[in-house]
């Protein structure tokens, strides 16, 4: 496996591609360690519910590491003194390191399998990258920590990471755009949904362009892209190749 | 200084400059900002013929005193607060946003809104407003310049607040000066951490004041983004051309209707210029779509 994913959105809202992608590798037995950090807890409980995966049970037995940023920021700003074994994992934010070491740290210790672990492949889940700039992490920290996180993860526990990043065209956000650059140029496969260029359309809420870059592992090749368009219900989403959606036929 | 609200049906719409100008924000268990007012029929006597939405307040008249202290309400002044308390830990953060964080979750806790404590059976939600944040009245250097020193106190407030309204049962709704903020970058990151995001754009001082297709009204809404919790879809709506009125008594919410082209010159020249502003008209709501192309026949 080993495989870096990079979800990218613009001009619409690609965060169901994380509920897939945490439903999917949760019901293959994977271990999961996810790193949410703009949406509560029960957020996803709920919609994983919806697509037929239980969160909370998960977590219970230990296919599950839910990092909720949201509650993790308040304990580090509103809580006691942090015991000096177990540093917040979003220390960054009170400015005493500018490294997203603990972050990593914690993705490490929560992806390494402890003895008796059954679960086939781990896997990190991030949503979403662009929050660290957002909360004042340079943007090489945050390369260096997918950095750290591609040799842990990827390579030496051969399991795979699956990242989402916004990006607008014209954006005038550079240290994001530079961040999203940079993960495009490393990532194995890239899920691009964008909305329409033709504006809101009820029966197609956007593009999905999925980009295979087989050209980074082997010298010669050539990226494949494939376009479909889609639309979101409440409990799926339904793919079609664009132009033949179901309202048009 | 809150204006009176009305059993009748005339409405109108808070415009506080003075309120925006000595008071930093504003915390109301009571008061319940209605952005949105329904297309209202004329005044009538009856209060009950028509269905309301929302609530009606009238700017001309204060609200009574009696009214005011018989709900339970806090307030935030920055430049009456106590400093920095010393105990707590280094926030890294403008001040200013430190210390309204701390006063809302001192009240969330104080007052029982995050469930801590079972004893009190709390039904109410609490109404957060906070004006123009990102000003300098807040301390915020954004507003001041393209490369401000501090360019990340904004978004990590919003981050924390996110955190304290996410584990109680609280609202906010906040007001920023976009326009005076020139750093765009902020403005698309503080659109990205927040859950609803509405824009008012005034046609005053605009090419657009004069426009013929918007002489009957004083600017445009534009929803940016709409919450998309705890399910796979959201709520759109239809309509994403919205326009705003706003007379003495009365600020309403409309769909943009095109006026019939009714112009003595109906040349090509003054069809370009209506084209040129129908494009503008085609923005969508960001969290589906954003045509910025229109389609030409």
């Amino acid at each position: 496996q080993g495989q870096f994913t990079l979800l990218r959105d613009t001009r619409t809202d690609g965060s169901f591609l994380v509920h897939h992608f945490l439903s999917f590798y949760l019901r293959a037995g994977c271990k999961v360690c996810f790193v949410a950090l703009l949406q509560s807890f029960s957020h996803y409980s709920i919609v994983a519910q919806k697509l037929g995966v239980s969160l909370a049970a998960a977590k219970e037995r230990g296919q599950l590491v839910f990092l909720e940023g949201l509650k993790s920021c308040l304990d580090l700003l509103f809580g006691e003194e942090e015991q000096p074994g177990q540093p917040s994992p979003l220390q960054f934010l009170s400015g005493s390191c500018r490294d997203l070491r603990a972050l990593f740290d914690f993705v490490r210790v929560s992806l390494t399998p402890a003895d008796g672990d059954s679960w086939k492949g781990p896997v990190l889940l991030v949503d979403d990258l662009s929050v660290l700039l957002s909360l004042g992490a340079a943007p090489v920290a945050v390369l260096d920590f997918i950095h750290y996180c591609r040799v842990s993860v990827c390579c030496q526990l051969k399991g795979n990471i699956v990242v989402l990043v916004h990006s607008n065209e014209d954006s005038e956000d550079e240290e994001n755009e530079l961040v999203v650059n940079s993960l495009c140029h490393h990532s194995d496969l890239i899920l691009w949904a964008e909305g329409l260029a033709t504006g809101f359309c009820k029966d197609v809420h956007g593009q999905m362009k999925i980009i295979k870059r087989l050209s980074l592992r082997q010298a010669g090749e050539q990226d494949v892209v494939q376009i479909y368009q889609y639309k979101i219900q409440d409990r799926n989403v339904t793919f079609f190749a664009p132009g033949l959606s179901a309202a048009v036929l | 200084e809150l204006p009176a609200p009305l059993l009748d049906d005339t409405c109108g719409k808070e415009l506080g400059d003075e309120a925006a100008a000595v008071k930093s924000g504003d915390f109301q268990d009571s008061m319940k900002i209605a952005w949105r007012y329904q297309n209202l029929p004329k005044m009538e006597a009856s209060p009950t013929t028509y269905t309301k939405f929302g609530h009606y307040y009238d700017v001309s008249k204060k609200m009574s005193p009696e009214l005011r202290q018989s709900v339970k309400w806090h307030s935030f002044y920055l430049h009456e607060e106590l400093s920095f308390e010393p105990k707590m830990k280094a926030w890294n953060m403008n001040s200013g946003y430190a210390r309204l964080l701390q006063s809302i979750q001192r009240i969330i806790s104080q007052e029982g809104f995050d469930g801590s404590d079972p004893q009190k059976k709390q039904r109410n939600v609490l109404r957060i407003g906070i004006q123009s944040l990102g000003s300098v009245l807040w301390g915020d250097g954004v507003c001041c310049s393209d490369t401000p020193e501090d360019p990340h106190s904004l978004t990590k407030f919003l981050y924390v607040l996110r955190g304290l309204l996410r584990k109680s049962l609280s609202a906010c709704i906040i007001t920023v000066p976009a326009h005076l903020i020139q750093n765009k970058a902020i403005m698309e990151r503080v659109t990205n951490l927040s859950d609803m995001v509405v824009g008012l754009e005034s046609f005053i001082g605009s090419e657009r004041e004069t426009n013929p297709l918007y002489k009957d009204y004083h600017g445009l809404v534009h929803v940016h983004q709409i919450p998309r919790l705890n399910s796979l879809i959201c709520d759109v709506s239809d309509t994403k051309d919205l326009a705003f009125r706003l007379k003495r008594k009365q600020f309403t919410i409309e769909r943009l209707h095109l006026p019939p082209d009714l112009s003595d010159t109906v040349s090509r020249a003054s069809k370009q210029d209506l084209a040129g502003s129908a494009k503008l008209l085609s923005s969508g709501c960001g969290a589906m779509a954003i045509g910025k192309k229109h389609l030409d026949f």
